[in-house]
């Protein structure tokens, strides 16, 4: 599918928004992981303003398509797609973090609409969707499970159980991202503990794997599109990212992958996000 | 037997191991409950699981020597809808996989039942690595976990029948080898968080879960033949635990003796110890079990005496226990 300028047009201008939002709730609860919600802001876009089905109106409902964010820690952009995607209120992000607010960093199921599995340890979502998917197609249901898994995140053993047991299992009706942003808290992954050849790792355990710049709509339209169509192997869609994406001064720098932000500075992160 | 709608028979527990009668009662269960899918790591043929594998290979799942995965998956099965029951060693299910089950089951309140086999010391040949006694305290630990530990063949069966009624995460843990039954049929009533009282006493009560059930029962009629009175319990459900049962036998015996092939630190006795104190009427405890150590190799019922977990050994206990000195209270009735 070929997006049509206007449609591309809206996707990036909702990024924008999502990534101001982001910064916003950032301000106010005092400090959040800035650096992977911005990473993967495009692909929750794309997931949540096109390719997914849900209801916000009936978070349970039961032919929706899941989506688990296994790198838990980008809660605060999922959160803030959820809430623009209709399941709950905005004001409620303003107690973000607070004592006895439904929103932590991690968000939990339970206190908050539309999220599939609570997660934040991680090294679980994968598996998790692994057994979701496995459930839905034992028993004949339809809709599509997305993982979104940190490149960090493939540093546990458990990643990589669930990515054999997937291949293993044939499990096609789930599309796996990995947010590439090749930092995690102490510096890049590759010096940290090295994750290349990283697609390379991703075939020998037997995925259709797409490498994509995943912060190029079409591309990511694309590559899930392409993963629909895969019936052979599971799909992994290795997208290339940059860590603190749209604010130029969080590009790119370990030290932003949890911060605060006092008003001064979150006025010129909004400023570089509406630079573009 | 029936539990809310889910039917089961065994007619020769005498014959079969705990996980060999909990392989078919499943086996019979998934045939009416459609929702039950059975999952384990390499283990289909150890944990018996792999029964229902015959009669049901589509809805069984081997997810290979890697049980993080295993425990992350059967969550989502359940997310989807499904009622997985897992199986696999207790060590690997309560310490290699403790993360993933507390985190993907309990805090995630997924409706999945662990069937944790070759629990405490009863796979003692295979040494501590394979031994468990750990688990008790971990999954007593985690919130929403309920925690059974049946006595023999007859008690699993109840076990699995009931968890399957019962929302929420259910741990089971049973043993490897054969253990002799205790009950004469399945004809007894067993319920989830109360315990079944094996034998009346007056003088001493042991609460005991588990392997060592049956010793303790012939421990009470070894104490019988020499005019002590001891009352059995059988705490199969060590949470929910049966506060009642334990005061009961507080107010009625004073002197109590837990037995658990398990550590002494963190399950049924530390249970038990915790419910005592809460109620602040005075009682005299014995806690049989390992005594913060890992145990030696050995065989299971070797083992069982080694560690004094079987009738000689609690009614050693018990001539020590005997002895001590209990305050009195002038009105023993009196609420705290």
């Amino acid at each position: 599918m070929t997006l049509e300028p206007q449609e591309l047009q809206r996707l990036k201008d909702k990024a924008k928004q999502i990534r101001e939002e982001i910064v916003l709730v950032t301000e106010k609860c005092g400090g959040s992981h800035l650096g992977t919600a911005l990473s993967q802001t495009e692909m929750l876009v794309a997931l949540y303003y096109q390719i997914m089905k849900y209801d916000p109106k009936k978070p349970e409902w039961e032919e929706r398509d899941r989506f688990v964010l296994s790198k838990g820690h980008g809660g605060v952009g999922h959160a803030v797609v959820l809430a623009d995607a209709g399941f709950y209120s905005k004001d409620l992000l303003n107690d973000f973090n607070k004592t006895g607010s439904p929103f932590g960093m991690h968000l939990d199921r339970l206190k908050v609409a539309g999220v599939d599995a609570s997660t934040g340890s991680l090294g679980h979502g994968l598996g998790i969707s692994v057994g979701m998917a496995m459930g839905a197609r034992l028993q004949g249901f339809t809709w599509h499970t997305y993982c979104m898994v940190g490149d960090g995140e493939c540093n546990e053993g458990s990643i990589w159980e669930s990515a054999m047991s997937a291949a293993h299992h044939k499990v096609t009706n789930m599309t796996v991202f990995v947010d590439r942003n090749k930092l995690m808290i102490d510096g890049p992954t590759e010096e940290v503990m090295g994750l290349e050849p990283f697609v390379d790792k991703w075939q020998a355990f037997g995925w259709n794997v797409i490498e994509i710049d995943g912060h190029d709509f079409q591309q990511i339209f694309d590559a899930i599109e392409a993963s629909h169509k895969e019936t052979a192997k599971p799909t992994v869609i290795v997208a290339n990212t940059v860590k603190g994406k749209g604010v130029d001064f969080m590009e790119n720098k370990a030290s932003w992958h949890y911060a605060g932000l006092d008003s001064e500075m979150a006025q010129k992160a909004l400023e570089s996000i509406r630079r573009g | 037997m029936t539990t809310k709608g889910l039917t089961w028979t065994i007619d020769d527990a005498d014959h079969m191991t705990q996980a060999e009668v909990y392989g078919e009662v499943l086996t019979q269960l998934g045939k009416q409950d459609p929702s039950i899918v059975a999952l384990t790591a390499d283990l289909a043929n150890s944990t018996k699981i792999g029964r229902f594998q015959k009669d049901f290979p589509e809805r069984f799942f081997n997810f290979g020597i890697a049980e993080c995965n295993m425990f992350a998956a059967a969550s989502g099965m359940a997310a989807a809808g499904l009622t997985p029951v897992v199986s696999t060693f207790a060590v690997f299910a309560a310490l290699r996989a403790g993360e993933f089950v507390r985190t993907d089951l309990c805090y995630n309140k997924r409706n999945v039942k662990i069937i944790a086999t070759h629990s405490g010391t009863s796979f003692g040949q295979a040494g501590t690595t394979h031994h468990c006694t750990e688990d008790l305290a971990v999954m007593r630990s985690f919130a929403g976990m309920t925690v059974i530990a049946p006595a023999d063949a007859y008690e699993t069966a109840n076990a699995v029948a009931a968890s399957l009624e019962w929302d929420g995460p259910v741990y089971i843990r049973i043993g490897r080898s054969f253990e002799p039954p205790l009950h004469k049929s399945m004809d007894f009533d067993f319920e989830i968080g109360k315990a079944i009282t094996l034998h009346e006493g007056t003088d001493v009560t042991v609460i005991v879960a588990g392997r060592p059930t049956l010793g303790a029962l012939e421990a009470a009629e070894i104490a019988k033949q020499n005019g002590i009175s001891m009352r059995v319990l059988d705490m199969h459900t060590i949470k929910p635990i049966d506060e009642e049962a334990i005061m009961q036998a507080v107010m009625d015996t004073r002197r109590i003796i837990t037995v658990e092939d398990h550590s002494v630190n963190g399950g049924l006795g530390s249970a038990v110890a915790e419910v005592i104190a809460k109620n602040g009427k005075a009682a005299a405890l014995r806690r049989i079990g390992m005594q913060d150590e890992y145990a030696k190799v050995g065989y299971p019922d070797d083992l069982l005496h080694v560690y004094k977990m079987d009738a000689d050994g609690i009614l050693e206990t018990m001539q020590e226990l005997l002895k001590a000195e209990i305050e009195e209270d002038d009105d023993w009735e009196d609420e705290v």
